[in-house]
């Protein structure tokens, strides 16, 4: 089981020094328009947060802005790794209209179709 | 159509194409790792959902964080009963996306509850709580009495 784990996705390796991510829970809505994506990270705030849109993937990474509380622990039942997950992005996106908003620890982030992609009612003319 | 949805490129690791499955997978192996507070994640995933908490403690103060992602500060609740703290409200599911068709719901929904027994005694007039970036902080402030003392102790 152990060596399962060493393989996640969530525990990336950086040179000498290993960093752990953890993978936030998504929940993804596709409507007519677009996409829209919330990802649950407590902790992160604007200036921790990382959208990184590159060929057909989007990388979202959160840095934790936790200020350390003083004394002494007397138990921790929240995670400590930054968060970080990956999606292909659906080549319908359109990767210039992409947004994101961080709000008390959610992060929204909303893709919409291409124009071109979009369903489109033709009126038939007489 | 679920590109989108799909969490790693399927060449650098292998491939899991149900999100709630592989969590589960990992909170099995988690829960060998470290099996106290994996355990709370582990019900979690059977029985809606239970935020997770840190509490530390210093001279003067007890200091409770607990994570409520995407909850309204208006629907948290916090009493002080017995020496008991107690932590419970509700986080609501936006009603905006019904109609959109779901490729991923891992997050949780639904009302919440903790209860945690404060070590000392503390004094609930002056107790503080702050709701910033999904985090709600207590600090409970001890009574004068359950303050450490020192005494000095003159050899002569």
């Amino acid at each position: 089981m152990k060596a399962t784990l060493e393989k996640e996705p969530r525990l990336t390796g950086n040179n000498n020094q290993r960093q752990e991510f953890v993978a936030p829970p998504v929940n993804i809505f596709e409507t007519r328009d677009g996409y829209v994506l919330e990802a649950e990270m407590p902790g992160v705030n604007k200036e921790g947060l990382e959208v990184t849109l590159e060929g057909n993937e989007v990388t979202i990474v959160g840095r934790r802005s936790t200020e350390s509380v003083s004394g002494e622990a007397l138990f921790r039942e929240c995670g400590r790794a930054d968060y970080r997950r990956v999606f292909d992005l659906d080549p319908a996106i359109d990767t210039g209209k992409v947004a994101a908003r961080m709000e008390q620890g959610i992060l929204t982030l909303t893709l919409p179709k291409s124009e071109r992609v979009k369903p489109r009612k033709i009126t038939v003319s007489d | 159509m679920n590109y989108l949805a799909r969490w790693q490129r399927p060449g650098l690791n292998d491939w899991q194409g149900v999100g709630r499955l592989t969590d589960l997978r990992y909170e099995i192996d988690r829960l060998f790792e470290s099996p106290f507070a994996e355990l709370m994640r582990t019900t979690q995933l059977l029985s809606g959902w239970t935020p997770a908490i840190d509490m530390f403690e210093d001279k003067d103060n007890f200091v409770l964080r607990v994570e409520l992602p995407g909850t309204k500060k208006e629907d948290i609740d916090l009493s002080l009963h017995d020496g008991s703290l107690s932590i419970s409200g509700e986080r609501k599911s936006e009603d905006k996306y019904q109609d959109s068709e779901v490729h991923r719901a891992e997050r949780f929904f639904g009302r919440f509850q903790r209860t945690i027994s404060v070590p000392a005694p503390v004094s609930p007039d002056n107790i503080k709580a702050q709701y910033k970036d999904g985090i709600l902080t207590v600090t409970l402030p001890k009574t004068e009495e359950a303050k450490p003392k020192h005494i000095e102790v003159k050899v002569g």
